[in-house]
């Protein structure tokens, strides 16, 4: 009875603060362990709001170049390692400074693009995460063809299948004719045991075989476009997905699958189908894990302002020539980034004007710069006559 | 089978409409205009999914690693 009156008291005093969630979390977890009296309670509240507030970064303090320099100085410390890690797991991942590289770009596809795909509840077995992950796996006519003939004498190509992966992808020769059917005309196909033959109608040039049999290797017989690889493993309880290559649309239709919990680290595409915010958080996500896999330890809230800077238009910015850099107000901003002399003709040509109300021009032209203490203003209202 | 919605996903945050009065009173708490709001797309899948109108202010409640939870705000924009 009376425990209960301790952790209403607690709960009262906590509520009303203007903490962070995870703080008013952590105080009252501790709260109830060390169980304080209502008057230590309240000295322990203050202290921590005090503190709180000490730690808050001021007004007009320069956290962007806190925030970049705070990254790029493990950065530096990853070129000079990356290149050496010596033949380490043949995980196949772009990693280190080149992936951060690709992330802070905003590049349209990462050179490594891999999907982490969870199990339903009720297909959380290894035989149906093996069935989906041989489902979705890309199978290309190229992968099953054992050996290939061109035969110019009778203009025909002739293949000789892997019966056994055949029938392992639930197919037979039959099938795989049917399938070749759709994709190529004015040729003639025939099975035989083993082998299949493509003969054309007309004369050929040898050319033209090749360019057939480029065009029939590249045939997907089975499987999800642009997955080249899965793996399957075992995370906690649950039986998931790895996938190399990631198409998140086809993936989103399979039904063993948890929709709501497929990742990719293919940013944009992310955004394309998860909207704007998914995209930060992948940002976010993946550059973090990228700097943790390097043992680099940075602090999150410099990642999370680097995430919303390149969001904040609705659209993922680069952080660049292209991007947030590019698209300054200011002539002599962007004119100290990259390519002065273009920006400088542009804004002569336009008759641009600079405010010179951002720091870097006014670092520029010697000048006090509006960081800091330095923000603020005089501002001088005179009465009008009316009111005098 | 159930649809599969966007607003499900583990990646997408809560996100709500405020409302006219809403609206008003945060810009005016934080003193600025609408312009100074970050943006979102109107052809953002969420904003479709939950029928945000252009002009609309949208409160995202955020998974924060550091706070817990924060909040974001922005208005909808007419897409490129």
């Amino acid at each position: 009875m009376k425990w209960e009156r301790v952790h209403k008291m607690y709960e009262e005093l906590i509520s009303n603060l203007e903490l962070p969630e995870k703080i008013k979390e952590d105080m009252s977890k501790s709260f109830e362990i060390y169980k304080p009296t209502k008057s230590q309670a309240k000295k322990i509240i203050d202290r921590i709001v005090n503190t709180y507030k000490k730690m808050l970064y001021e007004p007009g303090e320069a956290i962007g170049v806190i925030a970049a320099q705070s990254i790029s100085e493990p950065a530096t410390q990853m070129t000079m390692r990356t290149y050496h890690v010596a033949g380490a797991a043949a995980k196949q991942v772009s990693l280190g400074l080149p992936r951060l590289i690709e992330i802070v770009d905003a590049r349209r596809e990462p050179t490594t693009p891999m999907m982490e795909i969870y199990m339903k509840k009720e297909f959380n077995t290894k035989e149906d995460a093996a069935k989906v992950a041989k489902k979705i796996k890309e199978t290309k006519l190229k992968n099953i063809v054992l050996e290939d003939v061109i035969d110019l004498v009778n203009s025909e190509v002739e293949l000789k299948i892997d019966i056994n992966y055949l029938n392992n992808l639930d197919m037979n020769m039959e099938s795989l004719k049917k399938t070749l059917k759709k994709y190529i005309k004015n040729y003639d196909i025939t099975t035989e045991d083993t082998t299949v033959k493509i003969t054309s109608k007309k004369e050929t040039t040898i050319r033209e075989l090749q360019k057939l049999k480029l065009k029939i290797f590249d045939i997907s017989l089975r499987g999800i476009r642009g997955i080249t690889q899965t793996i399957v493993t075992k995370k906690g309880n649950e039986w998931m997905i790895i996938t190399l290559g990631s198409n998140i649309k086809k993936v989103l239709g399979i039904k063993e699958l948890d929709p709501t919990r497929i990742y990719s680290n293919n940013i944009s595409e992310v955004e394309k189908l998860f909207g704007i915010e998914a995209a930060r958080n992948v940002i976010i996500s993946e550059s973090s894990k990228t700097l943790a896999d390097q043992g680099l330890d940075v602090d999150p809230r410099h990642l999370i302002l680097v995430g919303d800077t390149m969001t904040m238009d609705g659209t993922i910015k680069a952080i660049g020539r292209y991007g947030v850099s590019g698209e300054k107000r200011s002539v002599l901003a962007r004119a100290n980034f990259e390519t002065t002399v273009k920006h400088l003709t542009d804004a002569a040509v336009e008759g641009e004007v600079d405010r010179l109300d951002s720091i870097i021009e006014n670092v520029l032209i010697n000048q006090v710069a509006p960081i800091g203490t330095a923000m603020c203003d005089l501002v001088f209202k005179p009465k009008t006559s009316k009111e005098k | 089978m159930k649809e599969f919605k966007v607003t499900d996903h583990i990646l997408v945050p809560k996100h709500e409409v405020l409302s006219k009065e809403e609206k008003i009173e945060l810009l005016k708490k934080l003193n600025i205009s609408e312009k100074q709001l970050p943006k979102i797309f109107d052809s953002d899948p969420v904003v479709k999914e939950i029928g945000a109108k252009i002009g609309n202010v949208i409160k995202i409640t955020r998974n924060s690693p550091v706070a817990g939870k924060s909040i974001y705000y922005r208005i909808v924009i007419k897409s490129e």
